[in-house]
């Protein structure tokens, strides 16, 4: 019936189809043939594609495919590839000691290669990518550290980390702190005291003190307090983990009002332990990786 | 005014709402008195007010209308433009919102102290709004409105019902609320873009089957005995998305006054279950529905016949049995077995044509009117939409490949095909089909401004082409950057050095975002300006004017 409404569409000269919906009309144009062409193209392709590879299910397993390939073999062989030639390469680094690895061109490039990878994706977050540090997390760069810059001491504090979980984490060994003691917080010093023995530590390192500041009184303070840990003249003890307060390097820094905070309420700086996370080539790559950046002897 | 208005009396329609929704607001009340959570607490009490406030509206639009409002006047139909009204003006407004959220995440990760530090504005709980607010909200309101005109109209018949309408409309956006809110306060089922937990789910199952009776009865009452293609896109779409919905949110909850659920899936199936619903959503929310679109706007706003009648039918079962096994293609490379990825991946390819068969009747539906892209900045927004669409359409079946997608899955590429689509495609067959209702729903000669139109087409491409193209430097570059491989086996880059390369692309495209915005706040003032001081219709062109619509 509708058909008798065919008309000739002008601008186009194809047929209408004859129905017409709120003024909206229809051409009958056919499709067009590159479209369909494509459209088997791909079809076919399809169809191809599945006999070939892994693809339709059945009641209990799926069409394996003529070219038999499998992702999941695939994948496992390309990791057990990898972890040949990692072996091939850098084996020796099982049972070599860190001496070993820094005096082997061969066995220290795979070390630091895998240094700086791992240092990327586990160390970078707090350290930064450069290992140059933020407030609270040491550069390794510089000459200063904390619980030593050997070879043994920094493998030692990547294996079992600081103040963690961990049997044998470093810790400062003192009765009554794992960390600095909070001197304000815990009412061992008052206010004037903690400005005094801040004035003093900071004139250590020969950086800027308050005017009027009593430092003779803040050094009477720092022996009777500070000295336990930090020392007599206060180049601080990396059994301790206390640092050394002479130099300009500073932790979280060394502004008097900075240092007030510090004393008053102390700080317990932490890092985990890697070992378990990370597998002992690994820990020992990165020691030599970091050893490389600052360390010393 | 209603000239063949029937004696008012309370319709059982009426009656069946408002005691319906009495006794959800009493039901609300008692899940709000003994919720174990304060999210379920909070949204039982905003249930407690809707529903009344529902009620209260039922009772106030029978007292306010003067007879049941005719089918026809004059025979002509009485077509029903109230509801059609409130879901375009909620369309502009959620999709400002969705815009601005969007953006304001883009900008939390090129700078990401920007997430304050506060729970709410974090950059987990804001995403899934800005996702929500612009797919589902905006796009939403778009299609809820642009379906209920243009089953009227290619019907020539009034939909059925005075509260029905309404109540979709009303409930959509309530679960609207109820979604959005709960994000802001932690309440997600981790499913994305199916985030609202099960009471939701349970109100838009509700909302959605009372939509589907309304248009089909609407489309029981059409003149012409063949049904436009536009309605059958908007059937699948609404079909669908129903089978979807209940299909990837069959969840346990832990207790009817808690607002947390289990899953009924676990592990490998409910990835799959996921991908099945979230590629779906895509195929059949934001393809379906706004080829509908673009099959009623694009003839009628350049008044040319649609191009290949048989193209469309052939494209649309096309596209219709073929999207729906595409989903695996999200899931390359991961727990899920081979041979469902590579069904996954065939049926991507298989799909493009079919997509392109929408794309090419929308273009060629221009022949013989091709100077109106000069003139007309509307047609020239409607037609750069199709463009987008089937640059995007041919862009995922090639990174569902799974050659292409080892490098692509994960990155920004993925974000940048996306937005390609839902801004390009989506968002610009919205806005020119707005551009072209609001006059016609509102009784105005033309758009207030053209030239404003034109202004929102530029800004908003230009965004767009500022988004896409620095998603596709950003997401090339990491995917190449994650696969670079040391000469002893060890990767090239940390993560870290990853993000920071990624910096100046995020700042670009932000950028791009604020553009987007700029252009749909250009229209927000344009339809304000077109519906508070537009020149009215002649009266002799007016089509028959809704009685007792508002």
């Amino acid at each position: 019936m509708a058909n008798d409404n065919k008309t000739i569409d002008e601008a186009t000269g194809t047929e209408t189809t004859g129905h017409e919906w709120d003024g909206l009309k229809e051409l009958n144009t056919p499709l067009p043939r590159w479209w369909v062409m494509v459209f088997y193209a791909c079809i076919v392709w399809a169809i191809g594609y599945t006999i070939l590879m892994p693809a339709w299910p059945l009641v209990s397993g799926y069409t394996t495919g003529f070219l038999g390939a499998s992702q999941r073999s695939q994948a496992i062989a390309a990791h057990n590839a990898a972890v040949e030639s990692r072996s091939a390469a850098g084996g020796g680094l099982v049972d070599a000691s860190l001496e070993e690895i820094q005096g082997n061109q061969q066995l220290l490039e795979f070390a630091m290669a895998n240094g700086r990878a791992a240092f990327g994706d586990n160390c970078a977050a707090c350290h930064g990518t450069g290992a140059t540090g933020a407030k609270g997390y040491p550069n390794l760069n510089d000459d200063a550290w904390l619980w030593g810059g050997s070879l043994d001491a920094i493998h030692t504090t990547i294996q079992h980390g600081i103040r963690g979980e961990d049997d044998d984490t470093r810790e400062s060994p003192v009765a009554y702190a794992i960390g600095m003691q909070a001197w304000g917080d815990d009412g061992l010093l008052n206010e004037q005291q903690i400005r005094n023995v801040s004035n003093y530590v900071v004139s250590l390192s020969g950086g800027e003190t308050e005017s009027g500041a009593d430092l003779e009184a803040g050094k009477t303070v720092f022996a009777e307090n500070c000295a336990a840990c930090h020392g007599d003249e206060g180049k601080g003890s990396q059994d301790l983990g206390a640092p050394n307060l002479t130099d300009k390097i500073w932790l979280y820094g060394g502004d008097v009002d900075t240092v007030v905070e510090t004393v008053t309420h102390g700080r317990k700086g932490v890092m985990p332990s890697w070992t378990g996370r990370l597998d002992p080539v690994t820990i020992k790559s990165l020691a030599v990786y970091v050893h490389s950046l600052g360390g010393g002897a | 005014m209603a000239r063949s208005a029937e004696a008012k009396k309370l319709t059982l329609e009426e009656g069946f709402y408002a005691a319906f929704l009495a006794v959800l607001a009493l039901l609300c009340l008692v899940i709000a008195g003994k919720a174990v959570d304060q999210v379920m607490a909070f949204h039982a009490a905003v249930g407690v007010v809707f529903a009344a406030l529902g009620v209260f509206l039922v009772f106030r639009g029978y007292s306010a209308r003067s007879g049941n409002p005719p089918r026809e006047i004059d025979g002509r139909p009485n077509y029903n433009y109230g509801p059609i009204k409130f879901a375009v003006i909620a369309a502009l407004f959620w999709g400002v919102a969705g815009f601005l959220v969007g953006d304001y995440i883009a900008w939390e990760l090129a700078f990401p102290a920007l997430n304050l530090d506060f729970p709410l504005t974090n950059f987990g709980r804001l995403r899934p709004l800005h996702t929500s607010a612009v797919i589902f909200a905006f796009g939403g309101n778009v299609l809820l409105a642009t379906s209920f005109y243009v089953v009227q109209r290619t019907s020539q018949a009034r939909m059925p019902g005075i509260v029905t309408p309404w109540f979709v409309i009303l409930g959509y956006n309530a679960f609207i609320v109820i979604a959005g809110t709960g994000y802001l306060l932690g309440v997600t089922q981790s499913k994305e873009y199916a985030e609202p937990e099960w009471y939701a789910d349970l109100w838009l199952t509700v909302v959605w089957v009372v939509y589907l009776l309304v248009y089909l009865a609407t489309l029981w009452r059409r003149k012409d005995s063949h049904i436009y293609v536009a309605n059958w896109f908007y059937l699948a779409f609404i079909i669908t998305i129903a089978m979807l919905h209940l299909g990837n949110n069959v969840t346990v909850p832990v207790s009817m006054f808690g607002s947390k659920s289990y899953i009924a899936w676990a592990g490998v199936q409910d990835a799959m279950t996921q991908w099945w619903y979230g590629h779906n959503a895509v195929g059949f929310f934001l393809t379906s529905g706004f080829l509908a679109i673009m099959y009623y706007f694009i003839p009628k706003r350049v008044n040319r016949p649609v191009y290949s009648y048989r193209l469309s039918i052939v494209h649309f079962w096309a596209l219709t049995f073929v999207y729906i096994w595409a989903g695996p293609h999200h899931l390359h490379y991961t727990a899920l077995p081979q041979w469902a990825s590579t069904l996954g991946m065939v049926f991507s390819i298989v799909l493009w044509m079919p997509s392109w068969g929408g794309m090419i009747n929308g273009l060629m539906t221009l022949s013989g009117a091709w100077d109106k892209l000069r003139t007309d900045p509307v047609v020239r927004m409607l037609v750069v939409s199709v463009a987008f669409y089937g640059m995007s359409t041919f862009e995922g079946p090639m990174m569902s490949i799974r050659a292409v997608n080892q490098l692509s899955h994960y990155t920004d590429w993925t974000i940048g095909h996306v937005h390609s689509g839902a801004l390009g495609w989506v968002g610009f067959i919205s806005f020119g089909a707005i551009y072209c209702l609001v006059p016609w729903l509102w009784g105005r000669k033309a758009v207030y401004s053209l030239k404003l139109v034109s202004w929102h087409f530029w800004v908003a491409t230009i965004g767009i082409v500022l988004y896409i193209t620095a998603m596709w430097v950003s997401g090339i570059l990491q995917g190449l950057m994650w696969r670079a491989y040391t000469s002893l086996g060890f990767l090239e880059y940390s993560f870290i050095e990853t993000v920071a390369a990624m910096h100046p692309f995020y700042v670009i495209r932000a950028i791009g975002g604020i553009l987007f915005l700029l252009g749909a706040l250009i229209m927000v003032y344009n339809v304000y300006m077109t519906i508070r001081h537009g020149e009215a219709e002649e009266p002799s062109t007016a089509a028959a004017r809704p009685v007792a619509a508002e």
